[in-house]
């Protein structure tokens, strides 16, 4: 039975989801350098091409498609077949399965998207879109299937609210086996590789922001309860993330930046994401504290360690899907919840050990099947780098023939 | 004739150009530019990570005017410039030849 307000509700949170790719884009444009902006904001947009293309006639029923064996999605809904504006039986059975079919390809298309901060400034454009593709075929789909189409991981009690596994820690993983693959930018610590925009990131930010009321909101896939439960908290783990960030920064090193505010609200968000509808506003502040300290701390060692994560994907949003993931083991509640479960702290261990399963699960899934394709791709598609002439000239001369600003 | 050159932080800018002005020098030529000296560059910090920016922005500032107005505008320019602080600039004075101006062909005082 369509209910006409949960519909509403679905298609404006998929628009919202859409808009956060290019805010996304324009997140990461604004911290590479002038000569690399077009690059890294194509590598976000054209996700929106390649990967709702690949949604449509494969990935959606990879995902949702009848369960096999757990493991993944039969190929009954291929392309998109029997996917009408009826509703699902299985799914969001309030709303027309087409609107839940579109509203989930928003999350397979900004998936592989995060995982572009990682190798920013260095990655050729046909391979990028290479693996992009694959990935979300051998990853995200089956991640996706494993815990929200009823697949193994959600037979074991394993919760997720909005992505900090599907989305944050698949995309973080592959983030880092991309680092270790493709190894650091040229004249690392020599060169100064300081952001050539940050009003641009802010930018992106706040629509990366208003999105993810879409994205943790919309994942309740109805207009009740359970949505304003997430609404709060996505915004309250945002605010205390980009407060405790800027606090750290102020202490240690005497000023507050406004990249800081930008990357703690974004660790924030990351990080309440598989939480959001299942626990309390005073929870959801106490994550964002904690993702903001935990995300600070990672990309300060980053630094000292030489690890060219270059826009920290590993640090902000694989850090985050996992703390998040945790603290729904230690903070879900029953009684915020009823179709949830019970945390640590409201006496149940085994769901915390539970969620550190599917973390280990997902994350050592993610990494080891991204870095046999980087490492097939590398050789298969004639390097993923760019040559090293390519890469000083930058991206956007290199590789599309256009410059941000011609002035 | 003499030229001067000074290199002034670009925030000053207005109040040599008044400071100027005001003793009746009327004309100069502005560029930006890019240095350091004493001062060096400075640190800017993203995530954790410390650059060290080399070249400062500046402002350079070029007048030419009879030698003997040149002690009455230096005064002028250290006026406006002056902030006290490390990196207020630097003034040179050079010697000109010849000025010509290019619409009448005027040459040197009538030129300037």
């Amino acid at each position: 039975m369509i209910n006409s307000g949960d519909t509403t509700f679905i298609l404006i949170s998929a628009a919202m989801v859409l808009l956060m790719t290019p805010g996304l884009a324009f997140f990461y444009a604004g911290m590479v350098r002038h000569k690399n902006v077009l690059g890294t904001i194509l590598q976000s947009f054209i996700m929106i091409s390649v990967i709702s293309f690949e949604w449509v006639y494969i990935g959606y029923t990879m995902s949702f498609g009848p369960d096999v064996g757990g493991l993944i999605g039969d190929f009954s809904m291929l392309g998109l077949a029997g996917v009408t504006s009826a509703p699902s039986e299985t799914y969001a059975t309030t709303i027309p399965h087409l609107v839940f079919m579109i509203y989930q390809c928003m999350f397979a298309v900004i998936t592989p998207a995060l995982i572009t901060g990682a190798f920013a400034e260095r990655m050729r454009f046909g391979p990028f879109l290479i693996f992009s593709l694959i990935w979300t075929i051998l990853v995200y789909n089956p991640v996706c299937h494993w815990v929200w189409g009823g697949g193994w991981l959600a037979e074991r009690g394993v919760l997720d609210f909005a992505g900090g596994l599907v989305v944050h820690l698949t995309s973080g993983a592959a983030a880092a086996a991309a680092v270790l693959v493709l190894g650091p930018r040229k004249g690392l610590g020599r060169d100064k590789f300081m952001p050539h925009s940050l009003p641009m990131t802010l930018l992106g930010t706040g629509l990366l922001w208003f999105g993810w009321f879409g994205f943790n909101a919309g994942s309740a896939l109805a207009a009740n309860g359970v949505a304003a439960t997430a609404f709060v908290a996505t915004h309250l783990a945002g605010m205390a993330g980009m407060a405790m960030w800027v606090g750290l920064e102020w202490k240690l090193y005497n000023q507050p930046t406004t990249l800081g505010a930008a990357s703690g609200a974004i660790a924030g968000l990351a990080t309440v994401t598989p939480a959001a509808g299942f626990i309390s506003p005073h929870a959801a502040i106490i994550i964002g504290l904690i993702a903001g300290l935990c995300c600070f701390t990672a990309v300060t060692y980053k630094n000292k360690i030489g690890w060219d994560d270059s826009l920290d994907v590993v640090g902000i949003h694989g850090l985050g899907g996992v703390i998040g993931t945790l603290c729904l083991g230690i903070f879900a509640s029953k009684a915020i919840n009823p179709g949830g479960a019970d945390g640590l702290l409201a006496g149940n261990a085994s769901f915390l050990a539970t969620q550190i399963f599917a973390i280990l699960v997902v994350g050592t899934y993610a990494f080891v099947v991204s870095f046999i394709l980087l490492k097939i791709l590398n050789v298969c598609c004639g390097g993923l780098r760019l040559n090293s002439d390519d890469e000083t000239v930058g991206l956007d001369q290199a590789a599309h023939s256009e410059n941000a600003y011609n002035m | 004739m003499k030229k001067i050159e000074a290199i002034i932080k670009p925030f000053k800018l207005d109040d040599v150009k008044d400071a100027l002005n005001d003793i009746g020098i009327t004309g100069m030529t502005v560029t930006d530019v890019k240095g350091y000296g004493r001062q060096k560059g400075h640190k800017e910090i993203y995530r954790g990570a410390e650059y060290e920016v080399d070249f400062i922005p500046k402002t350079k500032i070029g007048i030419i005017i009879e030698a003997d107005q040149v002690e009455e505008a230096v005064e002028a320019i250290i006026k406006g410039a002056k902030t006290g602080k490390i990196g207020d600039g630097k003034i040179f004075i050079l010697p000109v030849e010849q000025v010509i101006r290019v619409r009448t062909g005027e040459k040197d005082h009538d030129a300037i």
